[in-house]
């Protein structure tokens, strides 16, 4: 007798639908989560004030009872239909009936000379040390890499008094406006591209665009920007720089799932190819936030045995996924950026190895055994984005923990027969 | 702040209000380095959201927490690598 018909992997977007879908079809549910609240990424509650979009699903959630289980990171399969999760000060075991996983997705960090200072980091890093209580008023803030995610930062930051510098998007000006026609397709879309817009007034938005360097002592205290033949510095207090998203893969990769296109592959009912295991969101490939919410209740409805009102969300979400290919070439990264890195830059933050010494090696193995890159406690998520655009290799196998894990909480996970 | 949360930094006392992480308590108290990486560079947070571990320290003697998932907590002792 399993714990759960329904255990659910990631409490953003995705996984809230999915729970309250699975829920409200009768399903007895659990909710996983490493943060401290529900709502992912995206809906990161600034000092305890969900967007309502968020609190919708969050108070829905709660009336249909999904039991909500915070700061629970999960690390090992010890059993079929059994996963384990390690908390703050413990670890416990959730069976299940069916899974979901709904483990989002990550920044793409690509490796320039002087990524390593402090306060040089993501842009979503920034979005959420500042949502955690981070005074960026009067601060200096370039925001660069790529992607949609760039503006609304940006924006975020600038309603907080930061003195956002500037935008550097690596994208060319010409990809992003064949963007902007497709855009009119999708009139939701549109008003939200046009408002944010609005709000950038004053800040400059600069396509073709990239940092090559960062400079500082103790800290950054500049960044170096290039654009076309021109390069220039600008001084700053943070750095914001994220290229594009990369989906968080290695729940799925851990039981066995199938990968397609950088994230888990899901069927028509948002099925991986492990029978009983869906994925549904970022995990499956960068979609954004209105395909995440539609393959959340998919997967829901489907993990709870509804297949017929699954199927009448189709439509909506084949049009959101032609949204988010037409997004993906809009933003796609340049050959030029392989330049950035020069051979003495870091590529492996936590064991300090470089591009130099990965490159000499003839594949991710080789480089896992002979320079320990990818082999630190990240495990290769902050690297391995890098290496597959700069190297091409994708990364290999996961094995458990698929996180850092305790003694005590490998000792409980143990497999069994 | 009367939800005022107080903790330490390095031993030295801060207030941040409710919901504030152990990584946003750290920057508030003017730390800027949280680790120092194998070869000795001064490190903080990257991610935010606890993928890339450059926000590690030590929260009442338990090492390699991630302080932007840590929540603060009243009299919580935390140390970076200083």
């Amino acid at each position: 007798m399993p714990d759960y018909d329904v255990a659910v992997i990631g409490a953003g977007p995705a996984g809230l639908a999915a729970a309250v879908r699975a829920a409200e079809s009768g399903a007895r549910v659990a909710m996983v989560d490493d943060n401290p609240h529900p709502g992912g990424q995206i809906w990161r509650a600034a000092a305890g004030k969900a967007p309502a979009e968020a609190a919708r699903w969050i108070q829905s959630a709660e009336r249909h009872q999904v039991e909500w289980i915070a700061g629970a990171r999960a690390f090992a399969a010890p059993a079929a239909n059994r996963i384990a999760v390690e908390t703050f000060d413990g670890a416990l075991e959730l069976g299940y009936r069916s899974l979901i996983l709904a483990t989002g997705a990550r920044e793409r960090f690509l490796p320039f000379p002087g990524w390593t200072l402090p306060n040089a980091m993501g842009a979503g890093g920034l979005q959420a040390l500042a949502k955690s209580g981070l005074p960026v008023e009067g601060k200096r803030i370039v925001i660069a890499g790529s992607g949609p995610l760039l503006p609304a930062v940006a924006k975020y930051m600038k309603e907080h008094g930061a003195d956002v510098r500037l935008i550097a998007e690596q994208a060319k000006r010409s990809a992003l406006l064949g963007f902007g026609l497709r855009l009119a397709s999708h009139p939701g879309k549109l008003m939200q591209a046009v408002g944010l817009r609005a709000a950038l007034l004053g800040i400059p938005y600069l396509t073709s665009c990239w940092p090559v360097a960062a400079e500082g002592k103790d800290k950054i205290e500049s960044v170096t920007l290039r654009r076309g033949g021109k390069t220039w510095t600008e001084r700053c207090d943070y750095l914001a720089c994220g290229f594009g998203l990369v989906p968080n893969t290695e729940v799925g990769a851990l039981l066995g799932c199938r990968m397609a296109g950088g994230g888990v592959a899901v069927d028509e009912q948002q099925q991986t190819s492990v029978q009983g295991v869906y994925s549904a969101g970022e995990a499956t490939g960068i979609g954004g936030l209105e395909l995440a919410l539609v393959e959340g209740e998919i997967a829901g409805f489907a993990a709870a045995g509804e297949s017929a009102r699954a199927r009448a969300l189709f439509a909506p979400r084949h049009g959101y996924r032609r949204f988010a290919g037409a997004l993906e070439r809009a933003f796609a990264l340049r050959e030029e950026l392989k330049a950035l890195p020069r051979e003495e830059t870091l590529i492996c933050r936590c064991e300090d190895v470089t591009l130099g010494r990965v490159r000499a090696c003839a594949g991710w193995r080789e480089a896992k055994l002979h320079t320990r890159c990818g082999m630190g406690p990240c495990q290769g998520r902050v690297c391995g984005g890098a290496v597959e655009f700069l190297l091409g290799w994708k990364a290999d196998s996961v094995r458990p923990p698929v996180f850092p894990a305790r003694i005590e909480s490998l000792a409980r996970s143990e497999p069994r027969a | 702040m009367t939800d005022a949360v107080k903790l330490s930094v390095n031993g030295v006392p801060i207030a941040v209000p409710q919901g504030t992480m152990v990584s946003t308590a750290i920057a508030l108290a003017g730390v800027t380095r949280f680790r120092r990486s194998v070869s000795g560079e001064p490190r903080a947070p990257l991610c935010g959201m606890g993928i890339c571990f450059e926000c590690r320290v030590s929260i009442n003697g338990r090492e390699h927490c991630r302080s932007c998932q840590a929540p603060c907590e009243n009299g919580m002792e935390v140390e970076t690598d200083a």
